[in-house]
């Protein structure tokens, strides 16, 4: 059939019913952009569209690579990336101000959101190194450990808490899939309990604070837990079928902070309601279960785990933006890919779609030969 | 989804099984995760949305009460007395101000506010609870508000606004008949239930006098406004407003004019003067000077005004009519009269004056040698010889009954919120108070009005008006549609024919106040003088070339100067007592005082040109005058720092004999 469509092959190919859904987020998103903007195209919603069109043809023309290219780069991508996390935190020093990004000219990169993917695929890479007999042994643990702890902690200190949870959690579940011994993750995860308490010690002051309003949101009201507040005010308002388009008061007001970027959620759910909000999450399960389809089928150990690890990243970003919004974690400053105004979560998210759609495109055409 | 199973390495097979073990585990947490979020927002939204629906709603409106337009004071004729002005003002808001320094900077710069006025908005701030608004400026011109209004972005926390203020028109000459309003503070907040109208920027309530005991009616009920706003508090568009009702107008029985000319009489004299008419015990006019400008009050006075009237000796911040306290002097003869003929005491009586009367071993001093007199002489020339000795035949008992019934000691049902009522000593009280017997010399001291004896002028002005009108009136001051009748006066008539007629020769015949005769055809004016002693006057003083003449004695030393009076003689429509503290004697300044202000009912050209000439000697009017005043004023080392202008003596209605005015007894 594909080969005697008019559509050329290389297009046909792709995975056009999971590409719908994200474009479907996607213009959803424009959608509440233009009407953040007090309806208009103009500042977000435009630049928006066509930062989307530019990285859709990037996770496009990815998704033409060959996995095992893929492979090749996964460590060098690794060290180059940790080298601008260095860059930037020594940048940051020099200017005495904390700095997240690189400015690239037309947009600001920022190292710790390409640490996401890379990082998936450098873990990736070391299991498929790792000699199956080896999982199980301490040399299994420390390398992934330091592979994951170097790039936390310097994403840590920026400070930015949410990035490096995304991070860390990202290793972890590549750690699971790999196959390493459960009892590491149920000992971890008693551990991580008692570490905590000693870990918040350590935080920012405001870190910590975002922690401590997160717990009681109402009885700050006016400071720190006013984000939280203002946002559920926001989603709660909204009802089942929303306010109408264009009528949300929370964002137009301005009550709602951030109401374009890691809150928008909330923009969208006091315009749309309930019906809006499950729209977004049925998407994304759909975008999300289509890449442990992919992952499920792979045909070695490489893209497997890749593309696990990947579409966990982007199952991280919608989950703790979700949680954020809705009161049910600290703000910690993710924003929910495709939708939220900005460019570094949307080239991150397409990148991982990119590289999970070169996996399924191998995946489909009876891929690899070695396993 | 299951994952193909092909036929690797054993172990790699095991490995390939692990992962999609766990893989579809990952896959199944995520799954629950999206459930979990489905159904948090669906919580939100469905189980909560009647709670998130009011906050959004309570973010986006604001309602802002329009503070009611304050009912005016009006006088019997309707004439003005307080009304309102339209006016820009200036506010802080204590909650919304950040860099107060800086705000205050730059509308000490906008609004040109003097180093005191910055001063006391500093210091108010720093008393300020966040709800309460601080105010800035008042009666701003146009050009500023415009100006102050085209920066207020940069400037968070100044609220201006349009409103309204009191004003007063005749300006110090009411300031003790209406009072002032105010900022309402703390406790008159909490006094009210927390009510969000006495937070309103620009919203007064009344501070004294009738503005405060009337507030109720004054008062109005506010408007509201529903305003959309940003969270910035920038507005978005009005979505109702209500409308406020106006507090009701407020009508006195006050004569406007003629109390405004019986303050401006007072020149720079400390004391008060109060007409009543003798029918009605209706107020109209009650002037006591001097006094506060109480549109200055209003608006909230710098603290150099509230030192310089706390320090004046003349006490402006005290309302004089209710709250000045005198012994009566000679005043009381009238009254003595009356309780004498009760006793059954013939008025041909006679009693021969040497000018001094011995009981026992003291000597009581009379001004003159009178010789031999009767009642209606005596009344005449104000003999304190014949009240001395026919007094002792009376005895206390009738005289302080008759002193009673006159008015004095008495409590007025009047709506303001300190009357101190002063003393009628007799042997009772003289028991109670002092723990001893009563003297012949009490009675003897009580005879002329001196010793225990204490009134306020109004009471006077009510002994006039009584005996005048044989009417037991009371004072009124709210104008009511209908009068109810006063009650006869339980005295025998035709002794207050004699007393009337002994007090009608007082001005028109060979009287001690020839002075005070009316220049008006026809009219007669009947009264009574006194001169009320503030210092023991000691027999050394005496021994050594007589008493000293009140001229070379220190303002405070002088003695109290007092008319009673009422006109016409024969068929009295106006009562008046005057009261100039250390005026000197009765005849030489309260007597032409109440000339002239009963002349101004009967004949207001002449009054007014007697007037004119008088304060072109005094340097202008009231306003010029106290204008002049605070300039030259130089305020004390250490200023005393009161918060809010107050009374310095609040003591209720008590009037016994600790009034720190009160003057030694004469002599003993």
């Amino acid at each position: 059939m594909r080969s005697h469509s008019l559509v050329p092959a290389a297009i046909a190919e792709l995975p056009w019913r999971m590409l719908a859904f994200v474009i479907f987020i996607t213009g959803f998103g424009l959608v509440v952009l233009y009407s953040a903007a007090g309806g208009k195209l103009m500042p977000w919603a435009l630049p928006q569209a066509v930062r989307f069109a530019i990285f859709l043809g990037l996770a496009i023309a990815i998704s033409r690579v060959k996995v095992d290219r893929l492979k090749a780069i996964a460590f060098p991508a690794y060290g180059i990336v940790l080298f601008l996390l260095v860059l930037v935190e020594a940048l940051g020093f020099v200017g005495k101000g904390a700095q997240r990004w690189l400015s690239l000219g037309f947009m600001n990169l920022q190292p710790s959101e390409l640490m996401k993917p890379v990082i998936i695929l450098a873990m990736a890479r070391f299991f498929d190194l790792l000699p199956v007999a080896e999982l199980r042994k301490w040399n299994a643990i420390w390398p992934a450990a330091a592979m994951l702890g170097v790039p936390a902690a310097l994403i840590l200190v920026q400070p930015d808490l949410g990035t490096a949870m995304m991070v860390v959690m990202g290793g972890i579940v590549m750690m699971f899939l790999a196959g390493l011994p459960l009892r590491l993750f149920v000992g971890g995860i008693v551990f991580a309990g008692v570490a905590g308490r000693t870990a918040f010690s350590f935080l920012h002051e405001y870190q910590r604070q975002r922690v401590l309003i997160f717990m009681n949101p109402e009885s700050d009201p006016r400071g720190a837990g006013y984000h939280i507040a203002q946002s559920q005010i926001a989603i709660g308002s909204g009802g089942i079928f929303g306010k109408g388009f264009l009528k949300g008061t929370q964002s137009h007001l301005q009550y709602l902070p951030e109401g374009h970027t890691d809150f928008i959620f909330a923009t969208m759910a006091e315009e749309w309601g309930l019906i809006g909000g499950l729209l977004i999450i049925v998407a994304y399960a759909f975008v999300i279960k289509w890449g442990i389809g992919v992952a499920l089928e792979g045909k070695d150990r490489f893209s497997r785990l890749a593309a696990a690890g990947l579409i966990t990243t982007i199952f991280f970003y919608v989950a703790i933006n979700l949680m954020m919004v809705m009161g049910l974690a600290p703000v910690v400053g993710i924003p929910l890919p495709l939708v939220s105004y900005g460019g570094s979560a949307m080239l991150t998210v397409m990148l991982c779609l990119g590289m999970l759609m070169a996996v399924d495109r191998q995946n489909r055409r009876g891929g690899a030969l070695r396993p | 989804m299951r994952s193909k199973v092909r036929k690797p390495l054993l172990t790699e097979n095991s490995q390939v099984f692990t992962f999609t073990r766990r893989a579809l585990v990952l896959g199944g947490a995520q799954g629950l995760m999206a459930t979990a979020l489905g159904a948090r927002m669906a919580y939100l939204s469905i189980e909560q949305n009647e709670k998130y629906k009011l906050l959004s709603e309570s973010n986006r409106v604001q309602a802002r009460l329009i503070p009611p337009r304050r009912g005016w004071i009006v006088d019997r004729d309707n004439q003005p007395i307080a009304i309102n002005r339209s006016d820009f003002r200036v506010d802080l808001i204590p909650d919304r101000l950040k860099e107060p320094d800086r705000i205050l900077g730059a509308l000490t710069e906008l609004l040109e506010l003097t180093p005191d006025q910055v001063e006391r908005i500093k210091e108010q701030l720093q008393d300020a609870a966040g709800y309460q608004p601080v105010p800035v400026a008042e009666n701003l011109s146009f050009e500023k508000y415009a100006a102050l209004t085209i920066r207020l972005p940069e400037l968070p926390g100044v609220s201006p606004l349009r409103s309204f203020s009191r004003f007063y028109p005749e300006g110090a000459a009411v300031a003790h008949l209406t009072g002032y309003v105010g900022t309402p503070n703390k406790t008159d907040y909490e006094a009210e239930q927390k009510n969000p109208l006495l937070i309103a920027p620009g919203f007064k309530i009344g501070k004294d006098e009738i503005e405060k005991t009337m507030e109720h009616r004054l008062r109005g009920t506010p408007g509201q406004q529903r305003i959309e706003v940003t969270a910035r508090g920038k507005l978005v568009k009005e979505l109702s407003t209500l409308s406020d009702q106006p507090g009701g107008i407020l009508p006195l029985t006050i004569d406007i004019g003629l109390h405004s000319y019986a303050a401006r009489r007072l020149g720079d004299e400390s004391g008060s003067i109060v007409v009543l008419d003798c029918n009605t015990g209706e107020i109209l006019a009650m002037a006591s000077m001097p006094a506060y400008d109480p549109n200055e009050f209003s608006a909230g006075i710098s603290h150099r005004t509230w030192d310089m009237m706390a320090a004046d000796e003349r006490h402006p911040m005290i309302n004089k009519v209710m709250q000045g306290l005198y012994p009566s002097g000679s005043t009381i003869k009238p009254l003595m009269s009356l309780a004498f003929l009760e006793k059954g005491i013939n008025p041909k009586a006679t009693v021969t004056c040497t000018g001094a009367y011995r009981v026992g071993n003291a000597i009581f001093h009379c001004d003159k040698h009178h010789g031999t007199l009767a009642m209606h002489e005596a009344i005449e020339k104000s003999c304190d010889t014949y009240f001395y000795h026919t007094s002792l035949q009376a005895g206390p008992e009738v005289i302080a009954s008759m002193a009673h019934r006159m008015g004095f000691g008495e409590k007025f049902d009047l709506p303001v919120p300190t009357q101190r009522y002063g003393t009628v000593p007799d042997p009772q009280w003289m028991q109670a108070k002092y723990h001893r017997k009563w003297e012949m010399y009490d009675t003897i001291n009580m005879s002329i009005g001196q010793g225990n004896v204490l009134v306020n002028p109004l009471q006077l002005a009510t002994m006039a008006a009584r005996i005048a009108s044989g009417r037991a009136v009371s004072p009124r001051i709210v104008r009511t549609k209908t009068i109810p009748e006063p009650a006869a006066l339980p005295v025998t008539p035709e002794h207050l024919d004699l007393v009337r007629a002994a007090m009608r020769d007082v001005v028109n015949r060979a009287g001690t106040a020839g002075v005070a005769k009316l220049p008006v055809d026809g009219v007669l004016l009947a009264g009574k003088t006194g001169t009320a002693q503030v210092r023991r006057i000691t027999m050394a003083e005496r021994n050594s070339g007589g008493v000293r003449s009140n001229e070379s004695l220190a303002w405070k030393m002088r003695d109290h100067s007092l008319f009673v009076g009422f006109a016409p003689a024969d068929k009295p429509r106006y009562a008046c007592a005057v009261i100039v503290e250390h005026g000197g004697w009765g005849a030489s300044v309260a007597a032409p005082a109440c000339r002239d202000v009963l002349t101004y009912l009967f004949d207001k050209g002449k009054a007014m040109a007697a007037l004119a000439a008088l304060e072109e000697q005094w340097g202008g009017t009231i306003s010029e005058r106290m204008a002049r005043r605070a300039e030259k004023w130089v305020p004390p080392e250490k200023p005393s720092r009161p918060a809010e202008p107050k009374q310095s003596d609040n003591a209720a209605a008590e009037g016994k004999a600790n009034n720190p005015r009160r003057p030694p007894t004469k002599t003993i």
